[in-house]
């Protein structure tokens, strides 16, 4: 394998150990803000003790996955540095942001939730439980933002002197911030973080009421926990209908190859799995219209025609127009210190030409399609599991509420194996969104071959498998915390 | 001023004493700390060190313009019409 394939992997498997303990954090903080506002509101010490114990299943996950992040921003200046150089000041600006804001507010208010009990008054820790959440919840949405610009590069305009992506207003920065693509992939990030944290409490609780202990606390937990899977769920759906639109309107490979969709057209039909069919289905879900144009992988390689009726060219006519741009950003820094009149020429074709600059990198039109099978199997995984997941909390909730658990023991078993199914679905979801947006790491525009430093497959190598050695080791370290926390109970100490 | 001055005293006392009264919580910021040695020490001084590092914005600009055209540019004093 050469070091752009060993690049991705690695990049891949930080981003996927980063992403498992995201989700439970953004999920947990809900539950036990919930927990602690019912604690104050009814000023009932059992739900103050239920919240402490979420809250110390939350610290460790939060002490393990703290900084884990920090290791995809190492690689992108060192095995991805002409990416990093490339989109400049637009990644480099909500990075600083999420950094200097978002973290430094979540962990402000995590020593006052974490310190704070009987030391500040109950209105301030509840402030405080909130804020946690809500400074992890800001968190994502920066490095969304960063992410859904990758996946839709708008309001930004590529600079040829200095070889940069920039924002050259305050309104190029709210066009940023405001990407329909980073705004739908943040509240599907935080919702699926949701439905990961109530299947979490859920599966959890079911494990003392298999074992006999702590009926209360268990069945108090089940419903507040199914209710914040249930509003993830309904709220995942949402959002991933307008990542679907988003996908067919900005990145329409990564839908087609979603579909397995090789020849598309109008009442296009969605795939349940081969052999299955839904007439119509898929124009209903990418364009919210039955008689909607869907293209298929075919169409997109030879030029189509949009629901807006504008000519997409063919992927080889892209191509002609990205080696275009590339000749004429060559020329144009080769000449505009000598022949300014001449350079300016090269730079109006350069601007003419930009938004298929990318495409000049490719060598043929098949460069454009991702890997079909994995995209395809991957978003049917999420969506199997997700619906799985969402029947599970709605029974279980359902049955917590009528208080009818007790016998059901299958149940309380299908809520454990659960736990590790939500990671499944959450991972997943993310193979669709990365993997269905090759050759790209910014759509359109830089292609991964072009993103990457000049390093040596073996270095990368090395620091990969050092890294899982790393990664595994504290992934253990955190399941042994975590399941020693659960067996001791809510009944112990609270820091 | 005499006010502010209690706030901080008081905001530190409440970390000093949460820290000294943990129990379950002290191997947690031992293993925080452990990553963070690992990650900034090691990782990011042996492993880490970012492709462009040690050149001018200009220098930068150019390695990256030869990268991405395929056409290698002299090192030239570049103005930059930004």
């Amino acid at each position: 394998m050469d070091v752009i394939v060993w690049s991705r992997i690695q990049f891949a498997m930080t981003a996927a150990y980063h992403w498992l303990f995201v989700p439970l954090t953004l999920g947990l903080a809900l539950v036990m803000a919930i927990m602690e506002t019912i604690y104050v509101v009814k000023k009932d010490e059992f739900w103050k003790k239920t919240a402490q114990f979420w809250v110390k299943l939350f610290a460790i996950n939060f002490a393990v996955g703290i900084a884990t992040g920090i290791i995809l921003e190492f690689e992108f200046g060192t095995n991805w540095s002409n990416y990093s150089w490339f989109v400049g000041d637009m990644f480099g600006a909500p990075l600083a942001i999420e950094g200097i804001l978002a973290f430094f507010m979540e962990a402000t208010f995590f020593a006052v939730m974490f310190f704070g009990w009987d030391k500040v008054s109950r209105r301030f820790h509840l402030a405080s439980t909130w804020l946690t959440g809500i400074g992890a919840s800001i968190s994502a949405f920066w490095i969304l933002v960063a992410n859904g610009w990758m996946q839709n590069p708008v309001g930004t305009t590529f600079n040829p002197d200095t070889v940069r992506s920039e924002m050259a207003s305050a309104q190029a920065f709210w066009e940023v911030i405001s990407n329909p693509v980073a705004v739908s992939k943040f509240f599907h990030a935080i919702t699926s973080g949701w439905v990961t944290g109530g299947v979490f409490v859920v599966g959890v609780s079911c494990w003392y009421l298999l074992k006999k202990r702590q009926r209360k606390f268990a069945k108090a937990s089940i419903l507040v926990g199914s209710l914040v899977g249930i509003a993830g769920s309904f709220a995942v759906m949402l959002s991933g209908d307008a990542s679907g639109v988003h996908a067919a309107e900005f990145q329409p490979m990564k839908l087609a190859a979603a579909e397995g969709l090789q020849d598309g057209g109008r009442r296009a039909a969605f795939t349940i799995v081969p052999g299955i069919r839904i007439p119509g289905m898929l124009s209903i879900l990418a364009t919210h219209d039955i008689d909607g144009y869907v293209p298929g992988i075919n169409d997109i390689l030879n030029g189509y025609t949009d629901n807006d009726g504008n000519e997409i060219p063919s992927v080889a006519e892209k191509m002609q127009r990205g080696r275009t741009a590339l000749d004429a950003l060559a020329r144009y820094r080769e000449l505009r210190d000598t022949d300014p009149a001449e350079a300016a020429l090269f730079r109006a074709q350069l601007e003419e030409n930009v938004q298929y600059m990318g495409y000049g990198h490719l060598e043929k039109p098949e460069d454009v399609i991702p890997p079909v099978g994995v995209v395809f199997w991957a978003f049917r995984l999420m969506i199997g599991l997700g619906m799985l997941l969402l029947l599970e909390l709605l029974v279980i909730g359902f049955l917590a509420w009528k208080d009818k658990l007790a016998g059901k023991k299958w149940l309380m078993i299908l809520s454990l194996v659960c736990i590790p199914l939500v990671y499944i679905c959450g991972q997943a979801g993310w193979v669709v969104a990365e993997v269905g947006r090759q050759p790209w790491t910014i759509q359109g525009l830089l292609p991964v071959n072009v993103a990457i430093s000049s390093l040596s497959a073996g270095a990368v190598k090395t620091t990969f498998f050092l890294f899982l050695a790393i990664f595994t080791l504290f992934l253990v370290i955190e399941i042994r915390i975590l399941v020693g926390a659960i067996k001791k109970g809510p009944e112990t100490k609270n820091e | 001023m005499k006010d502010f001055k209690q706030t901080v005293v008081a905001v530190w006392q409440f970390y000093r004493d949460g820290f000294r009264n943990m129990t379950w919580g002290r191997p947690l910021i031992w293993l925080i700390l452990l990553k963070v040695f690992i990650l900034f020490a090691i990782l990011r001084v042996f492993f880490f060190k970012p492709a462009l590092s040690g050149l001018d914005d200009q220098e930068r600009s150019r390695v990256v313009g030869e990268r991405i055209t395929g056409a290698p540019e002299p090192p030239s004093q570049e103005t930059y019409n930004m």
